[in-house]
């Protein structure tokens, strides 16, 4: 056998530069595609809007709660709603789709880093984050009479970015144990669920006691009281521990994300 | 394996040509107990088109699998370029086309081809990619509109992306019309010309027979034989007759026509190692296709509906792969 004449190419095939590029590549067409699916797009960034102008416009005109108007309340709750919206459906469904039809595999099989496809499904679900942030903060400041400084806005840009990596964690951990056809049934019986027991449709503190009780152990009612915080509402427990909370729910979905993986692996 | 005879209408590749890509005595279990390879080994060489045949379940998916870097052995060993075939190094000299349920059908063929493009240090010119794959003029519809042909030839442009050393083709031609497969073979054909490595399963037999310097057919996870389209055919038709010896091995002919001769008869012929009744017709296998004919010629004046004929490998294969 005449391998040795083979020479594999001298160039390191693992650049950091190389990595970055296929990933901002990776990135771009990720949110092309996801964008022209009307399907995702309209619903994704439509729901939160369509809710906010109802709960957070409509109703409840000139309201307040603890000094804060309910259109500025509801603009941070929605924000939460709309980046868990995303990354459940863009990086959760999106994923499992493409595992079950095979696509996954040929991408796998050719030379494109994997740790690029995934933060490219992270960072678009940021990106139709910070859409819908910035969609709701435009009605509530031309139908809602919300003032929010600069400042606030940047904050909540900030935090809806961050909060997309414990929501796309889940999304990963949901498409690697859950069958494919189940996948959208199974995200929305968590999307919906979760967003009404940690306080995004109804504040937190008009809710049962049971349910506040349950609510610190979902990533969505750390993200909304820090969201909260951002806009001057005087939030429930320290920012830190919201933060650890938020880092917490992340590590045990990649955890089950990986014991998945693995099984995956062995099974195939 | 039994000793080949070289066959003169053989493309042949140069015996002594690099190994590209091999399995040792890879044996595959799954973790549900499935033995899907049985102590495997294969080569394939620099410039080769080698087809791989079987079954289903007979485990093509499984060692191409394992050639891919997908999935590794229970035990032997696979390699790649000399290197494993996880390793990016060897991923960045490999090009694949898999069947496929769906792919993002909101990228434009055009997207398509540049992000796989982007995964290699130097790929094929994005113009050539096009004209090679036949997607002249669809470059900007979106991947869900394409038809199944035409979507199977982005698939294919894919593959071809990386310029790659090593492809790995499996049912490349599935849903083409008749122009588009031809087009498809002759592009895999250029392909090899080019010093390029080309590992193709199909289920059309015919293209094994028309692409293939060599096939390798395996069956239940062991190899069943290896060889030039001709030597494979032989081979089934062989294993056809238990009789049969090594020196038969090479232009074996199938003879149809309606005559008066019996079996045994024409048994007894040289060269003949089998023969059959079907209908009104019978139907003679032989090694010496001239000497048998002049022989039943002269024997039997009323001879009549004649046809004389290669091995079909779709015989072989059945032959072959049958459960003994």
């Amino acid at each position: 056998m005449s391998t040795a004449s083979i020479a594999l190419p001298t160039r390191p095939a693992t650049g950091f530069a190389r990595g970055l590029r296929i990933f901002l590549t990776e990135a771009r067409f990720e949110f092309t595609r996801l964008f022209r699916t009307r399907a995702f797009s309209l619903s994704v960034i439509g729901f939160p809007v369509m809710f906010y102008t109802l709960f957070g416009l409509m109703l409840n005109r000139g309201q307040s709660i603890d000094g804060v108007s309910v259109a500025k309340y509801m603009l941070g709750c929605y924000a939460v709603f709309g980046a868990l919206g995303a990354a459940l459906f863009g990086v959760g469904v999106g994923l499992s789709g493409e595992l079950s039809a095979g696509w996954l595999e040929l991408k796998r099989a050719s030379p494109m880093p994997p740790l690029a496809y995934l933060l490219a499904k992270c960072t678009t679900a940021m990106a139709f984050g910070t859409i819908i942030v910035s969609v709701l903060s435009a009605l509530g400041i031309a139908f809602g009479h919300v003032h929010i400084t600069p400042l606030e806005y940047a904050r909540m840009i900030g935090i809806t970015i961050a909060g997309a990596v414990p929501f796309a964690s889940m999304g990963l951990a949901i498409a690697l144990s859950v069958p494919f056809n189940s996948a959208p049934g199974i995200t929305n019986m968590i999307y919906l669920p979760m967003s009404f027991l940690s306080g995004l449709w109804l504040p937190i503190k008009f809710l049962p006691a049971v349910i506040q009780k349950i609510a610190p152990a979902l990533p969505t009612y750390h993200l909304a009281q820090l969201m909260l915080g951002a806009l001057g509402y005087p939030k429930i427990g320290s920012t830190i521990s919201h933060w650890f909370g938020l880092l917490g729910f992340t590590l045990i979905m990649l955890g089950i994300a990986w014991i998945a993986f693995r099984r995956r692996e062995q099974n195939s | 394996m039994p000793t080949l005879v070289e066959m003169p209408e053989t493309l042949t590749t140069p015996r002594t040509a690099e190994t590209v890509a091999s399995l040792s005595n890879v044996t595959k279990r799954y973790a549900n107990g499935v033995r899907a390879l049985d102590n495997l080994s294969l080569d394939l060489r620099r410039g080769e088109i080698v087809a791989l045949l079987g079954p289903n379940g007979a485990g093509k998916s499984t060692a191409v699998k394992l050639m891919m870097g997908l999935s590794s052995p229970t035990s032997g060993s696979v390699s790649i370029f000399a290197a494993d075939p996880r390793h990016t190094a060897a991923r960045l000299r490999t090009g694949v086309m898999l069947q496929i349920g769906k792919a993002p059908e909101m990228l434009r063929v055009r997207e398509h081809i540049q992000l796989f493009r982007g995964y290699y240090p130097n790929p094929m010119p994005y113009e050539q990619i096009v004209k090679a794959a036949g997607l002249t003029g669809i470059e900007n519809q979106f991947f869900g509109e394409l038809s199944g042909g035409q979507k199977q030839r982005t698939l294919f442009a894919i593959a071809l992306a990386g310029d790659p050393d090593l492809i790995f083709l499996d049912e490349p031609t599935v849903g083409l019309d008749i122009e588009a497969r031809r087009g498809m073979w002759t592009q895999i054909r250029s392909l090899a010309a080019r010093g390029k490595t080309v590992l193709l399963t199909t289920h059309y037999l015919e293209e094994a027979d028309a692409l293939a310097h060599r096939i390798i057919v395996i069956n239940k996870g062991k190899l069943v034989c290896a060889g030039t389209p001709a030597e494979v055919k032989s081979m089934g038709a062989n294993s056809l007759s238990p009789n049969s010896t090594a020196a038969t091995n090479g232009a074996l002919k199938i003879i149809r026509c309606a005559t008066t001769l019996t079996a045994q008869h024409l048994l007894a012929m040289p060269g003949v190692t089998h023969v059959e009744s079907a209908n009104t017709l019978t139907v003679i296998t032989t090694a010496q296709p001239e000497a048998t004919l002049r022989e039943m010629l002269a024997l039997d004046q009323n001879l009549h509906s004649l046809e004389v004929q290669s091995p079909l490998l779709e015989d072989a294969f059945l032959a072959l792969t049958k459960d003994s």
